[in-house]
């Protein structure tokens, strides 16, 4: 589904990402951990196009085709979705009326008529409830004076509506206590089948028990340096990136 | 065009010389202040950033009487307000009051021509109040509007009476055949326990250009809730300077909204005098200009007395070669005492051949007072359009998301339905024209 290769990238003249390789296929769930700093939001972001973020070398291919060359709302039409760990604030935006706008865009792209007000609603509210997320919520600007948790859930709410093939959590258990998490995380699994896939970016293990990955990747400076099953997440808690990064300079030296 | 030899002749054509007519003395008065002030140029304190003086060099008629203008029902019929079925509808063409095309609906509204009321029953209110923004728009514009004060009316709002349906006043100038000064001028007077709501709106015709110089004075008694709104929507060959003077000289409440979406230049002055204890001014604008238009935003609440609310936010979009001022004073004056004062200004720049200068100015006098201020000029939110994005939105249609939601919290305070879906659908043609 996603295959990244060699991928180089920096933002700002600072380049951050020195050789990534990835490829993550239909049904299965990925987590890239790390240290501070070591790339994580700048792979998720860079995925998702974000503009200040500069491709200098490899490639990613989406579904078939070149991600790279698409402009943000075509890969989210493509079937990409990002979970912002900063769901921005937008005042004066009706969420329902945004998350309406963004399916018939995405159905426009596919080549299909909008939806009507009463399928639109129904879904919402199948939606509304595999993620547990209340009315009264949606109903409100988006995101605006939403607690983190809300935010996060109105995260993965939008990801329902979406249906996407491939979705990106970026630190989506940040600054969440463990009900939120589990809350999350119930909502992406029960949207979890064998024709999507998840990529989860986090620094904690803690996400990992409830949204339980196929595979774990360890970024350092910019590249992938340990990949494993979901043990390797459970021997990161224990040992800390201390010994990630120590066998790093070993190897360096 | 020497501005003021031009207006001289004007006013001595026009000004009966016998000292019969009610308002001679009060003319005269005015034109000898504009004769020693003239046209406010860019040395004027408060005229720095919106240059009008040059548009004199061109010639400008100052019609005599509205019938140079020949509206027809069918002209006006294009430019009514939605909601217009119900509403009292008042019309000036080219600054003259027209009581013919106008209606009066609603119990407890009275028009009647101000020549006339500053001789009967309301003449010691006219002499006391007409005038009043002169005191704080010290400059030969206002002055202007003040010496030629001919078709104007006094509007009357009874004790006591909730006016069902708005005022929807409609400036027409006729610049069908030549450019046409207009100078329109009202008084109101609303009265204890009355509400009212007013609407005024502006209109071009024919492609000679314009320049609209226009006053009203509104007195509020105690009780009394005042809705005000301007919509300023006019074609790139208009100019107007548009002045609201607002005093509330008993407890009571006005709201003001100003939304501007067009007009070559557009002066607009908003004054709120909070002149009785325990009174609440609230004060909106929202302008959207793109092409070479020009948008000023002169505000002043002046607060005399204690214990009154203001609360002013005003928000801006500029697009390609548009300029913006916004100037926003607050006086609080030594009695003043447990003033509440809020002004706001946001602007968001859409290309790098605009601007804006924004200026807030609190002067206060006063030692128990709350009054806070702030500006910004910025950028459309990069983060927000990307979140849009992300979700597979088209950036156009992202920028015209959020620039929506930008407007949204001055729409909410157009409070008549039918006027604000007008607005909404303005705003939404003019973000697809610009965003394309």
């Amino acid at each position: 589904m996603l295959t990244i290769q060699n991928l180089h990238a920096g933002v700002e003249g600072k380049k951050i990402l020195n050789g990534i390789n990835l490829d993550i296929k239909a049904g299965e769930i990925h987590a890239i951990m790390g240290p501070n700093g070591s790339g994580k939001s700048t792979l998720a972001s860079v995925l998702a196009g974000r503009s200040d973020y500069e491709v200098l070398e490899g490639s990613v291919e989406f579904l078939g085709r070149d991600l790279l060359e698409m402009s943000p709302e075509q890969r989210a039409a493509e079937g990409l979705f990002l979970a912002f760990q900063y769901p921005v604030e937008i005042p004066g935006l009706n969420t329902i009326n945004f998350i309406k706008t963004a399916v018939n865009e995405v159905r426009k792209y596919r080549g299909e008529t909008p939806l009507d007000a009463v399928t639109f609603l129904k879904r919402m509210k199948e939606k509304m409830a595999l993620v547990n997320i209340e009315q009264t919520l949606v109903s409100r600007a988006l995101n605006e004076g939403f607690s983190g948790g809300e935010k996060k859930r109105n995260e993965i709410f939008q990801m329902a509506m979406l249906e996407p093939r491939l979705a990106i959590l970026d630190e989506t258990d940040s600054g969440l206590d463990i009900d939120a998490i589990r809350i999350v995380s119930n909502g992406v699994n029960k949207l979890r089948n064998k024709d999507n896939a998840v990529l989860v970016v986090t620094h904690y293990q803690r996400l990992l028990d409830y949204i339980v990955p196929d595979f774990v990747h360890v970024l350092y400076n910019g590249r992938i340096v340990k990949s494993g099953t979901k043990e390797l997440a459970l021997e990161l808690e224990e040992r800390g990136y201390d010994f990630i990064k120590n066998e790093n300079t070993v190897e360096a030296a | 065009m020497n501005t003021i030899a031009y207006f001289k002749e004007r006013f001595d054509q026009l000004q009966p010389h016998d000292d019969r007519g009610s308002l001679d003395k009060f003319r005269e008065h005015a034109f000898q202040a504009f004769s020693t002030m003239g046209i406010p140029g860019s040395k004027h304190e408060e005229w720095k950033y919106t240059r009008i003086a040059g548009l004199f060099n061109k010639e400008f008629q100052l019609p005599a009487d509205p019938l140079t203008g020949s509206i027809t029902a069918a002209d006006l019929d294009k430019l009514r307000l939605p909601g217009h079925e119900q509403a009292n509808e008042m019309v000036f063409v080219n600054g003259f009051y027209s009581f013919a095309l106008s209606r009066i609906r609603s119990k407890g509204v009275r028009v009647i021509a101000l020549e006339e009321a500053a001789k009967n029953e309301f003449q010691d209110f006219v002499s006391k109040w007409l005038g009043d923004s002169g005191q704080y728009l010290k400059d030969g514009i206002n002055a202007l509007n003040t010496a030629f004060v001919y078709g104007a009316v006094f509007i009357h709002i009874a004790r006591g009476q909730h006016i069902d349906h708005p005022l929807y006043i409609y400036h027409i100038t006729d610049a069908r055949s030549v450019n046409i000064l207009s100078q329109p001028r009202s008084l109101m007077h609303v009265n204890e326990g009355a509400h009212v709501q007013v609407v005024e709106s502006y209109a071009t015709l024919g492609s000679n250009e314009s320049f609209t110089n226009q006053v009203m004075e509104i007195v509020v008694e105690s009780e009394a809730r005042l809705e005000y709104y301007k919509i300023q929507n006019d074609g790139s060959n208009t100019n107007q300077v548009s002045t609201t003077h607002i005093r509330q000289i008993g407890k009571s409440f006005s709201h003001a909204v100003t939304i501007s979406l067009n007009g070559g230049l557009v002066r607009n002055n908003m004054n709120v005098i909070l002149d009785a204890k325990n009174c609440e001014a609230h004060l909106y604008g929202l302008y959207f200009q793109s092409g070479h238009s020009h948008i000023d935003n002169h505000t002043i609440v002046d607060n005399i007395k204690p214990n009154c609310l203001s609360n002013e936010l005003y928000k801006g979009i500029l697009n390609d070669q548009a300029t913006g001022v916004f100037n926003g004073k607050i006086f609080v004056r030594q009695p003043a005492q447990k003033t509440n004062a809020y002004q706001s200004n946001k602007n968001i720049l859409l290309s790098d051949t605009c601007s804006v200068n924004t200026k807030p100015q609190l002067e206060i006098f006063a030692d128990d007072v709350k009054c806070t201020h702030g500006c910004t000029v910025g950028r459309l939110n990069e983060e927000g359009l990307f979140y849009l994005q992300s979700r597979g939105i088209s950036e156009k249609t992202a920028r015209n998301l959020l620039l929506s939601a930008y407007a949204s919290d001055i729409l909410e305070q157009v409070k008549p339905e039918a006027l604000r879906g007008q607005v909404e659908k303005l705003i939404s043609h003019r973000l697809e024209k610009d965003l394309s």
